[in-house]
Order: structure tokens, then C-alpha cells, then sequence
């Protein structure tokens, strides 16, 4: 069990964090034909954006309702009405995402009711699905942003189940936001090598895979159609990954009659043996013979691996979900977490990483917990690479943002194909990092007591 | 929002030194200069987002953000601004305000405690204190907590007002300026000054572009006393009023800091570029004339003359190998402000072709000058939609399309070469050197042999290609 620790400092220095709207804007990119509108000023979406750009190196729709502060102060319906106007016949979407942010929240404004009569009153909004999310920039982070739109676009599109069962049985994948397009390539092909379908939401892996469409398109290019989102209802089970993707689940299991399962993390031998074993109970297939080979793949990856992992000090910093996915498999092949950060403290996760202590904070917090514990890997996103630096520490990328290497979005942290992957990179970079060893460093004299307790590794 | 911010709006709108403003009638004028924005159809950021981007380049102080986590959390680290020695204004922080502090009204106490954390912690020679929307709504008097700060702890702490509803970046740029204004330049004597010192401002330093140009004046003896800002550090901005000359190298950002700095100091200043030849040329000149004017020896108008000359040769003979390839290859050119003229009289200078230019965050002088390159049908635009410039591009209409990262994928996908020349960008374009930079930049980008290979469909493909799946 990790103790919690809340930080009491007024000051947040080099944020981990990002904001829950761009966790929300993302859910809302892996709807096709979209536009995520954050209600707000320009500002709350151009750095989103920015970001999001940075990270992913594609083109991304993204639209603000520009509350200047005229309209702050008398309310924002008239903007939030003119902007879904505005895109709609610019962009031509089939589905818009609204997210808030800690601007129009602030104001306190009803916007739920505010969109009710919007969308009544106007019939060019007709074809359009609107969803709105409340997250506000004050709250949580970005696994909080992701939950809460893919919670929202749930409860508003999917439909009752009437009549017979669906033709071909499917069942409803509910990725986390720490996972990439690869990610989500993986689990539809294993879950569909035992003959099953599945409806992925959000589904990044089709808008921001990577590709290049042969005409310009003002909304997503791929995603989850509203249809698909529909028909949730009629799924076999959902398969929802990481903690924060308990609530949208949970609205497909009470509301719909959807029974699901819930994993913490699908990196690592043990929860991918439990998601098999649930794959073929649903599917009462088998599994095929090249899960084997890749289970016996990564059996023998975690072999060669365990001697880079086995007593390396580990620094992580992450959200909740991925800190404690991350930090199951590192300290599953031996490794210690000397410090683990979270950018948030709602998860129950946080409580079982696998660490003396969980600090809620940021990354000057994890600089410093880092360095006083002599870590020798530091992992966390893009934005710990001054850190790295300073500490002369190697950083091994992870979550988002990664604005400073290209193929983020094939990543695959998932599966055993992708628990092994992830191995062999950890294993590469401590092997690119293994000190040469100097006569001094065994330079104890036999038969004298040594001056301090315990040899610290040379960090060249 | 305090009736202080909302005078000093309407006093940046009623900039004498803008050309723009100074044709207006009386009654437009007044209405001030920020377009409205569309909801549903805007781009681009907010006044803070220019504050932050005129300011940050100070490099030896705390960059404090007074808000919820986005306005920082989402912005940190992202530009190329240089620096020479501190690294400090690389780190990001923020209040990130809880919805606690917002409730209970603890903003201000909050802000003042990350104050006095900031200095104990990194001991700067000033706190940047900037306001968002959420504090501004609410009320948060960040002028009040920054005197009390500076009071108490001994250490300046410089307001920043420009939360991102009040309008654009292009405002926060001058919102920055006049925090300076007011609370940094001439709060600080200098000792001796170098002699022939000036100050360029609007220049950044991204990617080093400063280092580039600094060689040219220290071998006229021209002492660059402070970048405003570009490599900053506080004491040099601090004393910036002591220079002769100010150069003013981004039009429309800090033209109130210039003309200030001339009303109250009585420093001259003047307008210009360092991109491409001429310009670079142009714009030493221009400093020589007048430094030369304030006191300086009249020699350094020969000495400058020189060295012009032989810059000019050196940089033509470099670039000689490439202008049989770029010439009348055509250009899309799409970015904002001073950067359209100069870098279409730049490219000029080699015998590209402009396919068109947008000018839409350039003020009349600048399009006056874009006419004046182009000759008469000068093909400016204000924007472009993406769909029409993917069309564009998609139909060969240009070579290769220069233009800032917001664009960069609309270029590329259309498979069509693409060239960074915004802040984002990684490499170096000014000056002689730079200008050299620029056209081995254009000659690698265009002339990749991997644009072939990337318009050849997979011969396999006979059924239709991946379209838009409208649902």
C-alpha cells in the first residue's frame, strides 16, 4: 500500500498535468465526422490545440465559442449558439463535442439548459449530434477530461435495445486515454481473432492514426460513427481499460443491462492472461495458436528483460491510471519506483502502486524526489526532458504529451505483443546507459569497515 | 477586470504610432482595433498567449501564471526562444487555481503565497505576474498582490494584465509592452554604458536568429545593450531607456514600447528587418544613420558601408549554386505581419515566384511595401481556408508552401513541400547567414527526391482509395 501524499505548496512548478477539456477534446476526436468545441475563450482552445498538434503531428479540428469578456460577463449562450451555427455550416460536421472550461464554469452558467433551447430552436442543427461534457480546467486532469465526455457521449447516444440480439455478437471496447492508435489496433485484432466484433469508443486509432486522406476534410477523418455509439446497447459485454473508464462503463451496464470488466491496465503477462481467459468465455472459442507464440514471446522478452529491470531505481510520473499501470509492470520484473508522482488524487489506483509513497504534484516535485532518491530512469511525458537534463538522467517518453519523437501514435503499450515491445525498450535504454565500471568503484579495503552503508551505482 | 485595463486598452487602440489607427476617423478609432471574433470560426490565441510570447524571452526571472492549469499547463515549453546562459524562463509555473480558491475567494492569497514560494526557491531578479480570465472574472487584483510582493519581499514583481478575453495575441503583445513600460524599463541605472548601444525590439530569439545578427553589430561596434525581448535579462531591460536607438523589428507587436521609449527618453527609433539581404543591409543603414545622429562618429557610416559590401558578396556567392534550381519556382506564402514583406522581398531575391501572400495580421505599411515588391497585382490575401488551400496545393498550383505550424499538415497531406517560418520552427533564418540558411532550407525541401516517390499511387490500387467515410 503507497501512502498519498497531498502537496501544500501555493506554487505548481513545470506542470505534469494536462487540462481535463483537451483530455475531453480528445474523446471527442475519436468520434467521426466531429468538432470539439471548447466553450471558453480563444485562448482555452488555441493552447489545446497547439498541444494536441504537438503530439500527435496531424491536422486537428478543434473550435472555441470565443467568449470575449463582454460575453463572459452577460453569458455565453449567444456565443455557445452563434459558434455551433458557425461550424456546423463551415465544417460540416455529424457530430459536435462541447467541453467547458474553467472560464464559463467560473460564471456558473447553466449550460445544459442553455443548449436544450439552442437546439430546439434551430434546424440547421438538426442533423447534428451535440454532446456536451462539464470539465472544467480546475478539476482533475486529463484521464478526468476523457472519462467525463466519453461518460457524456454514452449517456446521450446510445439507444435501448429493443427486439432480437444483434445479428453478429460484438462486444464494446472503452479504451483510456493513455491509449494510443496502436493500442487500440491491437485489441481490435485480438478481440476479433475470436470471431467477435467490437465497437470502439473513443477510436482514435481511425482519426489520429496517421494517415492521408485523398480529399481535405474539415472534421475527423475516422472514428466512431453515431450509429456504432447507438447500437452499444446490443454489445455482448464492454471491456473498459484503466479506472477512469469505470463511469462510462457503468452507465452501459445500469442503464443498457451491459455487463463489463474492468482492467486497470493491459500492460503486463497477468491482465492480458485475464482478458484472454474473458475472451473465451464470451467467444467460447479457443484461443488461436499465434496468442501462444505471442504469450511465449513475451514470456521469454520478460527473460532477457528481467536483468535491465531487476534492482533499477525507477522514477514515474504520470495520471493516476497510467502511473499505476506503468508502475505494475516495472515493479513486476524487479525494478523499485523510488518516487512516483500523480497529477491527481481521485484514483483508488494510487493506493496500490506498488511504491512507498504516491506524491500528488508536478514535475519540479519529481525532480527532486528523484534526484534525492538516486533514481537512475526517469519516465514520464515530453515535458520531463529538462529535467532529464538537469539530472543527466535517461527519459524514457511516455503518455502525453511526447512533442519531441515522432510515431507516438504506434506505440503499442498493450497486449503481449505490446507488453513485450515496452520491455525491450526499457531494457534498451538502461542498456545504452550501463556504466563502465573504474577500479575505484570496488575500491573498499578488505577487512575495514566501509565509510558510508551501501554502495551507490557509479551514475557516470 | 479593473477600469485601469480597460483605459489602457483604449489607449493601445489610440496608438499614434500606428499607421493603421492614424487613418481612421475619429469614431472608428474609438471602437478600438481587435476584430470580433467568431465563435465557431476562430483561430489563433489569446492576449495572455501574446503576453506571455512578448515576455518569456526575459530568461533570468519566474514566468508566474495566475490561473487554472491550462493557461500554463497546456502552454509550457513551447517555444524556441534561446538563451545564452539562464534557463529559468523554460520552467513553467502557475497558481493552478482550484475550484477552492475560486469559491472561496482565495485567489490572491494563494498568488502571493507562490510569489514568495518562486523567490525563495529561485531567488530571480524579478517575478512576471500574469493574469488569466478566471482571476480577472472573479476579481483578483493581481496590481495590488504584486506592490504588496515587491514591497515585502524585496524582489520586483511586475504585473502583467492581459487575461485572454480581452482580446487577441497582437493585444497582449502590447499589453506586455506596457507592463514594461510601466514597471521594468528605466527602473534601473546602468553603470557605464557601452558606447553605440541600441535595443531591437520584437525579436525573440528563436532558434538563436539574435546570434545571428550580433556578429554584424559587434563588428561595427555596435553594442547591443537589450533584445525586448530575446535573450533577456532583466538588469539589460531594466535599463533599456539608456540606449541611443531603438530598432523595432516585428511591426505591430511593441510599436507602443517604441514610441514610449522615444517620448519619454528621446530614444529614436525606426522599423526594420532582418530577413533577407537587402533588408539586413536596409536595416544596418538605418542604425548607423541613426546612432550617427545621437552622437555617434560619423566614420561608422563608411565602416557600415563596408561592410555591407562585403557581406553582400559573400552572401550572393553562397548562394549562387542554388538559384538556377529555385528560380521561378513558385511560393505560397502564408504568415502574418512583418514577416510578409520581408520574406517575400527575400525570396524575391533569388527569383522565386510569389503565388500569393496573405496579410492578414499586416498593418497598411506592410502592404504597401508587399505592392510595392510585387508590383501592381500583388496576389495578397487575407486567408485562406484550408480547403481552398489544400486545393490549392493538391492542383501543383505552388512548390512549396512557407507558412507557421498551424498549416504544416494541410501542406502535407496535400504531398506538397512544406517550410517552417513561424516561432515554432526549428532553424535559424536571419541576417546574411540566415538568408543563406533559408534558400539550402527551400532547395532541401523542394528538391527531396522523396516527393516523387510519395505521389506515386501503390500501382496495386485499383479499388477506390481511402475516402471520406461520411456517415
Amino acid at each position: 500500500m503507497a501512502e498519498i501524499m497531498h502537496g501544500r505548496k501555493a506554487l505548481s512548478s513545470n506542470p505534469l498535468k494536462s487540462s481535463a477539456p483537451l483530455g475531453a477534446s480528445l474523446a471527442y476526436l475519436g468520434m467521426a465526422g466531429s468538432v470539439p468545441l471548447l466553450h471558453g475563450s480563444q485562448g482555452c482552445t488555441s493552447f489545446a490545440l497547439t498541444l494536441a498538434v504537438r503530439h500527435f503531428k496531424e491536422a486537428i479540428p478543434m473550435q472555441t465559442t470565443a467568449m470575449d469578456e463582454i460575453a463572459t460577463i452577460l453569458g455565453g449562450p449567444s456565443n455557445l449558439e452563434e459558434a455551433l451555427l458557425n461550424l456546423t455550416k463551415r465544417m460540416k460536421p455529424s457530430f459536435i463535442g462541447i467541453a467547458s472550461t474553467a472560464l464559463v464554469e467560473t460564471r456558473g452558467e447553466d449550460i445544459v439548459g442553455a443548449l436544450k433551447l439552442i437546439v430546439a430552436a434551430r434546424p440547421e442543427l438538426q442533423g447534428v449530434k451535440i454532446v456536451y461534457a462539464s470539465a472544467p480546467d480546475y478539476d482533475g486532469a486529463m484521464e478526468d477530461g476523457w472519462s467525463k465526455a466519453t461518460a457524456a457521449i454514452v449517456e446521450a447516444l446510445v439507444e435501448p435495445a429493443e427486439g432480437a440480439a444483434a445479428a453478429s455478437p460484438f462486444v464494446n471496447l472503452l479504451p483510456g486515454v493513455n491509449q494510443t492508435p496502436a493500442d487500440i489496433e491491437e485489441l481490435v485484432e485480438l478481440i476479433e481473432s475470436f470471431g467477435l466484433g467490437v465497437v470502439v469508443l473513443p477510436d482514435i486509432s481511425g482519426s489520429l492514426d496517421g494517415v492521408v486522406p485523398d480529399a481535405y476534410t474539415a472534421t475527423t477523418f475516422g472514428g466512431t460513427t453515431v450509429q456504432q455509439v447507438a447500437g452499444m446497447s446490443r454489445a455482448l459485454h464492454t471491456i473498459a481499460i484503466g479506472e477512469h473508464m469505470r463511469r462510462p462503463a457503468e452507465i452501459l451496464r445500469d442503464r443498457f443491462g451491459v455487463a463489463g470488466t474492468l482492467f486497470p491496465t493491459l500492460t503486463g503477462l497477468e491482465p492480458n492472461d485475464r482478458l484472454i481467459s474473458l475472451l473465451i468465455a464470451l467467444s467460447g472459442r479457443p484461443a488461436p495458436a499465434r496468442l501462444r507464440r505471442q504469450r511465449s514471446q513475451l514470456v521469454d522478452a520478460m527473460l532477457d528483460g528481467h536483468f535491465h529491470f531487476g534492482g533499477r531505481r525507477v522514477a514515474i510520473a504520470a495520471d493516476p491510471d497510467q502511473l499505476y499501470g506503468l508502475s505494475m509492470v516495472f515493479g513486476g520484473m524487479g525494478a523499485e519506483i523510488v518516487t512516483a508522482v500523480s497529477s491527481t488524487s481521485q484514483s483508488p489506483l494510487l493506493a496500490r502502486v506498488p511504491a512507498a509513497q504516491v506524491v500528488v504534484g508536478d514535475l519540479s516535485d519529481f525532480e527532486d524526489l528523484a534526484a534525492a532518491a538516486g533514481a537512475e530512469l526517469l519516465v514520464t511525458n515530453s515535458h520531463g526532458r529538462q529535467a532529464a537534463e538537469r539530472l543527466g538522467l535517461p527519459h524514457l517518453r511516455v503518455g502525453f504529451p511526447i512533442f519531441d519523437r515522432l510515431g507516438t501514435a504506434h506505440r503499442r503499450l498493450v497486449g503481449y505483443r505490446g507488453t513485450r515491445d515496452f520491455i525491450f525498450d526499457v531494457a534498451n535504454i538502461v542498456l545504452a546507459n550501463l556504466p563502465h565500471h573504474h577500479p575505484e568503484d570496488f575500491a573498499r579495503i578488505p577487512g575495514e569497515e566501509a565509510h558510508d552503508g551501501h554502495a551507490v551505482a557509479a551514475t557516470h | 477586470m479593473g477600469q485601469n485595463l480597460h483605459t489602457r486598452i483604449a489607449d493601445i487602440f489610440n496608438e499614434p504610432g500606428c499607421d493603421k489607427n492614424v487613418a481612421k476617423e475619429e469614431k472608428a478609432r474609438k471602437k478600438g482595433c481587435s476584430k470580433p471574433l467568431t465563435p465557431g470560426a476562430a483561430a489563433g490565441g489569446c492576449a495572455f498567449d501574446g503576453a506571455k510570447i512578448a515576455l518569456q524571452p526575459i530568461t533570468d526571472v519566474v514566468h508566474l501564471v495566475h490561473g487554472p492549469l491550462a493557461c500554463e499547463g497546456n502552454g509550457w515549453d513551447n517555444r524556441h526562444a534561446s538563451s545564452s546562459g539562464p534557463m529559468l524562463y523554460r520552467s513553467g509555473f502557475t497558481t493552478d487555481m482550484t475550484e477552492m480558491d475560486i469559491v472561496m475567494g482565495s485567489g490572491e492569497k494563494r498568488l502571493y503565497r507562490a510569489i514568495k514560494e518562486a523567490i525563495s526557491k529561485h531567488n530571480p531578479p524579478a517575478v512576471f505576474v500574469y493574469a488569466t480570465c478566471v482571476p480577472a472574472l472573479i476579481g483578483d487584483d493581481i496590481d495590488a498582490v504584486c506592490r504588496h510582493a515587491s514591497e515585502k519581499l524585496g524582489t520586483p514583481c511586475i504585473p502583467v494584465n492581459a487575461p485572454g478575453f480581452v482580446g487577441s495575441k497582437n493585444l497582449g503583445n502590447k499589453l506586455a509592452g506596457e507592463a514594461l513600460l510601466d514597471h521594468v524599463i528605466g527602473t534601473h541605472e546602468p553603470g557605464a554604458m557601452a558606447p553605440n548601444s541600441v535595443n531591437i525590439l520584437g525579436e525573440y530569439n528563436l532558434s538563436g536568429e539574435l546570434w545571428q545578427i550580433k556578429p554584424l553589430l559587434d563588428a561595427l561596434g555596435i553594442n547591443l545593450h537589450a533584445s525586448i525581448t530575446g535573450d533577456a535579462r532583466y538588469h539589460l531591460v531594466a535599463s533599456s531607456h539608456r540606449a541611443q536607438v531603438n530598432m523595432m523589428v516585428c511591426s505591430t507587436a511593441l510599436i507602443n514600447v517604441a514610441r514610449k521609449m522615444q517620448e519619454r527618453y528621446g530614444i529614436p527609433y525606426f522599423e526594420g528587418s532582418f530577413y533577407g539581404i537587402s533588408d539586413t543591409s536596409e536595416a544596418l543603414r538605418q542604425l548607423a544613420t541613426l546612432l550617427v545622429g545621437t552622437g555617434t562618429d560619423a566614420g561608422l557610416i563608411a565602416r557600415t558601408e563596408a561592410l555591407i559590401a562585403a557581406e553582400e558578396a559573400r552572401a550572393w556567392a553562397r548562394i549562387a549554386p542554388y538559384r538556377a534550381r529555385l528560380r521561378g519556382k513558385r511560393v505560397l506564402l502564408y504568415t502574418g505581419g512583418v514577416k510578409s514583406w520581408s520574406v517575400v522581398s527575400a525570396l524575391q531575391e533569388i527569383g522565386m515566384e510569389i503565388v500569393s501572400t496573405s496579410v492578414r495580421k499586416s498593418t497598411d505599411n506592410d502592404k504597401l511595401k508587399i505592392k510595392e515588391l510585387m508590383g501592381g497585382d500583388a496576389h495578397m490575401v487575407d486567408s485562406i481556408p484550408p480547403r481552398e488551400m489544400y486545393a490549392t496545393l493538391k492542383r501543383g498550383d505552388a512548390d512549396i508552401m512557407l507558412s507557421g505550424g498551424r498549416t504544416q499538415f494541410v501542406a502535407l497531406k496535400a504531398r506538397t513541400p512544406w517550410l517552417d517560418i513561424n516561432q515554432e520552427r526549428h532553424n535559424a533564418y536571419a541576417g546574411y547567414d540566415g538568408m543563406v540558411d533559408l534558400v539550402h532550407a527551400l532547395d532541401r525541401a523542394i528538391s527531396n527526391p522523396v516527393w516523387s516517390d510519395l505521389r506515386r499511387p501503390a500501382p496495386w490500387d485499383d479499388a477506390p482509395s481511402l475516402s471520406l467515410a461520411a456517415e
